[in-house]
């Protein structure tokens, strides 16, 4: 180690600069994150495959060579799930029929479905993480937003498509930033602590749509509790026929990342919660409006979120079940930490948690793994993107020369 | 109550604008009484509380009594109590009254809803007793971590953990005590990655605990739907029996209430005491409250704060492992997907309810088992208040706890924050 070190230093050029650049750059932990959480998630499909334990009785070779059979099957499953099978494709390019093409291309597009939600909802983490905010319930939020869009998908009628959707969508958005405004007021006004009063709401936005569902919005003429399915005309549309659920919320998603992203980096007010988020007293001497940027982003994380929950709603299932977002909310936390609390970022996280989830649906349907190894793959991503040390440790990689930024919530007040 | 004060300001300040708000809520809560309950009530009828659990040997006659009556006698003591605060006040035990009051209300609004029929009340608090185990000893876990100054709020992911390991080791072995100490151990490993997180690389402990929180769903719903679903053999531990208080068990109406239960209730009342004792009367409870309330001022006096916190969060790791096992062992003897059904965010609540205190843990968790009670049996009593409703009350009022409109809670001082010598 010594050795190598002073030769960097005698000769800083070429190639060296670029890995000692490598070495240092935040990008390479993220990158090594990823595979780290991907190569564990091997391992415990491996671990758990019942064939390894019986070829391990043969020889100790063996066993591991049936483990690594079964992950690199697992994450065969995955890929192919993700992506569709390239064979298929080609095989339908080549025959040039535009309904083969559709099928074999629609696992792609499904997990741009998949991914559609995470950007939303990990844009509402970010966007919070910003200006200091720690949004814990997206979850909730997600519900409320989905709550108000099959509210104004299912009761406002008559309306024109073309008002109809947007309007559903907003006022999904509208939910969500309910559920914002709530904890980013009370805190505000007298410093509960966000992360606990978001995880109340969360709750309670659970048992809100279970009461909902089997009162007020449940489908007369069903016996489960689900809603009536929405209006036609609030629905956004689908751009291709089915099997491939791809619809225009993908795009109004990456739409809203570059305001976003605009709003944070671009105009002076995105400039001012960005340093209430960095430094609050400073930007209180400033003679900032640390109440008003509170209530606001709060506000605006919720609406992210509800628009999350609007868009599966408008977008993908048309109806609303209980229990139908299964852990969006939650996910979004690791996504918007790998995706640096950027709105760039997130958006390639959400791809990246998109594609995985997708995929991990169809192999469940097709190798019998179960889903929620997505789950640790995740769990273990964040753990590695929040404590970079490890990642660091395990691969020797050298500090960053800039001092990183780290995400904090605040603990004076609960 | 004397004990959350010493080391904390004992001069309580009472401000005049909260005497009033109290005193007006209460006026309130006996104009509601009236115009809700009283109002609806037609004069004769008669409320039946059974007072013998279903199944209990020890039997306590019926209380029978004419609803009306009952009310009119709360609603005068009610508003007597109001008027009370408004013109003398209550001073320091306006909280002590605002309970008063609250339960009150509760019998009043319970009276109202049996009247014609009849409820079993002793039933409906002996479930009240077993819902708010998990809660209290979650909140037990809680308050472990957080009066060293680590948050917790990985006591779902923990508790989950720890419900599946003791199924799981327990089935295997066909021994559940070995259910009992591998699912506890399991709690105890989650705690030490928290704690290694948390301390070592001084992650956000929020984070921390969601990635605590995100593993566990992930890794007990993946092996459960891969083993357990399978080999139902797997997911046969067992349970512990019930045990009756020798003695006490035999008191009429109390009796199979609190003091005729398993293992981890017993264990509850017991850990209560210790909790509370080690805590707040000795010096090992001194120390860590010290190093989650100014943990500079702990240090230059010499006390190891990154060890006291590690030592603490442990602690709360293998609590909220023994919590999580009474879902499986304790309850219903089975593991299945995501069976904590958030209440390790319920104990987290119970935890602030009660102010970071083991005994108020303890009444917030016994609060919130019985709105969890009261929300099973709603049905019989023909009351137009949805059972989801009831299932909201411990977030919301939670909520309302954090938010001070009931007196503020007084959380760690140095809560959240890791700590770096300088």
């Amino acid at each position: 180690m010594e050795d190598s070190k002073k030769r960097e230093v005698q000769n800083p050029k070429g190639l060296n600069v670029f890995l000692e650049e490598v070495r240092r750059s935040p990008l390479t932990v993220t990158f090594l994150a990823i595979f780290t959480g991907l190569f564990l998630g091997g391992i415990i499909a491996a671990l758990t495959s019942e064939q390894m334990y019986a070829a391990l009785r043969v020889s100790v070779g063996e066993g591991i060579k049936v483990g690594a059979q079964a992950a690199w099957n697992t994450y065969r499953a995955l890929f192919l799930g993700a992506f569709g099978d390239p064979a298929k494709i080609s095989a339908a390019f080549a025959s040039g029929d535009w309904l083969q093409i559709n099928r074999a291309l629609s696992p792609f597009f499904e997990s741009l479905v998949q991914a559609t939600p995470y950007i939303f909802a990990g844009l509402a983490v970010a966007f919070g993480f910003r200006v200091g905010l720690f949004n814990i319930g997206a979850e909730g939020q997600i519900f409320v937003g989905a709550l108000a869009a099959v509210w104004a998908g299912v009761f406002i009628k008559g309306l024109p498509a073309i008002i109809h959707a947007p309007l559903a969508l907003l006022i999904g958005g509208l939910g969500g930033a309910l559920w914002g405004f709530v904890p980013g007021w009370l805190k505000a006004k007298t410093g509960a602590h966000e992360v606990i009063i978001t995880i109340m709401m969360n709750y309670i936005a659970f048992r809100l749509s279970e009461y909902l569902l089997t009162g007020y919005l449940r489908d007369p003429n069903k016996t489960t509790p689900i809603s009536a399915p929405i209006e036609t005309t609030a629905w956004i549309p689908r751009l291709f026929p089915d099997p491939n659920r791809f619809h225009l919320g993908f795009f109004i998603a990456l739409g809203i990342a570059y305001l976003v992203y605009l709003l944070l980096f671009k105009t002076t007010w995105g400039f001012e919660l960005r340093t209430v988020g960095a430094n609050p007293s400073a930007a209180h001497y400033a003679g900032m409006n640390i109440v008003r940027s509170t209530v606001i982003t709060m506000s605006l994380s919720g609406m992210l979120a509800g628009l999350a929950g609007a868009n599966e709603v408008l977008g993908v299932n048309r109806n609303l079940g209980v229990a139908f977002s299964s852990g969006y909310g939650f996910d979004s936390i690791a996504l918007a930490l790998l995706g640096n609390s950027h709105p760039l970022g997130v958006v390639l996280a959400a791809l990246l948690f998109g594609f995985l989830r997708n995929g991990a649906i169809q192999m469940q349907l097709t190798a019998g793994i179960p889903i929620d190894i997505i789950s640790i793959i995740q769990a273990m991503i964040l753990a590695f993107i929040a404590a970079p040390a490890i990642i660091r440790t395990i691969y020797r990689l050298k500090p960053p020369k800039e001092v990183e930024v780290a995400i904090r919530s605040e603990g004076e007040s609960a | 109550m004397t004990a959350q004060t010493m080391g904390r300001n004992s001069v309580q300040y009472i401000s005049p604008t909260r005497e009033r708000v109290m005193g007006v809520l209460f006026l309130v809560a006996a104009v509601a009484m009236w115009f809700f309950f009283l109002r609806n009530t037609e004069p004769g009828v008669v409320t039946t509380f059974g007072m013998t659990p279903g199944g209990s040997k020890v039997v306590a006659p019926d209380w029978v009594f004419e609803t009306s009556f009952a009310l009119q006698v709360l609603i005068f003591l009610t508003a007597f109590l109001g008027v009370y605060q408004l013109a003398r006040g209550f001073k320091q035990r306006t909280n002590l009254i605002l309970g008063i009051v609250s339960g009150f209300f509760i019998f009043a609004f319970l009276a109202w809803g049996t009247a014609g029929v009849s409820l079993n009340l002793a039933g409906l608090l002996r479930v009240m007793v077993i819902r708010s185990v998990p809660l209290t000893l979650g909140a037990f876990s809680g308050i472990l971590c957080e009066r060293s100054g680590v948050f917790n709020i990985a006591i779902e992911g923990m508790m989950l953990t720890a419900a599946f390991t003791a199924t799981l080791f327990g089935s295997v072995t066909q021994n559940i005590w070995i259910g009992l100490v591998s699912g506890m151990l399991s709690g105890l490993l989650l705690g030490g990655v928290l704690a290694v997180l948390a301390i070592k690389y001084k992650v956000d402990q929020i984070i921390a605990g969601t990635v605590i929180n995100i593993f566990s769903t992930g890794l007990t719903s993946f092996l459960s739907a891969k083993f357990l679903q399978k080999y139902q053999e797997l997911n046969n531990p067992g349970r512990f029996p019930n045990w009756d208080f020798p003695g006490l068990s035999q008191i009429p109406f109390i009796g199979p209430i609190f003091f005729s239960h398993n293992l981890y209730v017993y264990t509850m009342y017991a850990l209560l005491i210790v909790l509370t004792v080690a805590l707040f009367y000795t010096r090992w409870g001194l120390r860590l409250r010290s190093v989650g309330e100014h943990p500079k001022a702990a240090d230059t006096l010499g006390i190891p704060v990154n060890r006291t916190r590690y030592m603490a969060v442990l602690l709360g790791g293998l609590m909220a492992g023994f919590a999580g096992t009474y879902f499986t062992l304790g309850s219903v003897g089975r593991f299945d997907e995501v069976l904590t059904a958030g209440r390790g965010f319920i104990a987290l609540a119970a935890m602030i309810f009660g102010n970071w205190n083991p005994l108020g843990a303890f009444g917030a968790g016994l609060l919130f088992g019985f709105s969890d009670s009261l929300a099973g049996k709603l049905t019989i009593l023909r009351v137009p208040i949805h059972n989801k409703f009831l299932e909201m009350a411990p977030y919301l009022v939670t909520i309302i706890v954090l938010a001070g409109v009931i007196g503020r809670g007084q959380p760690p001082a140095a809560g959240g924050k890791p700590y770096e010598k300088e």
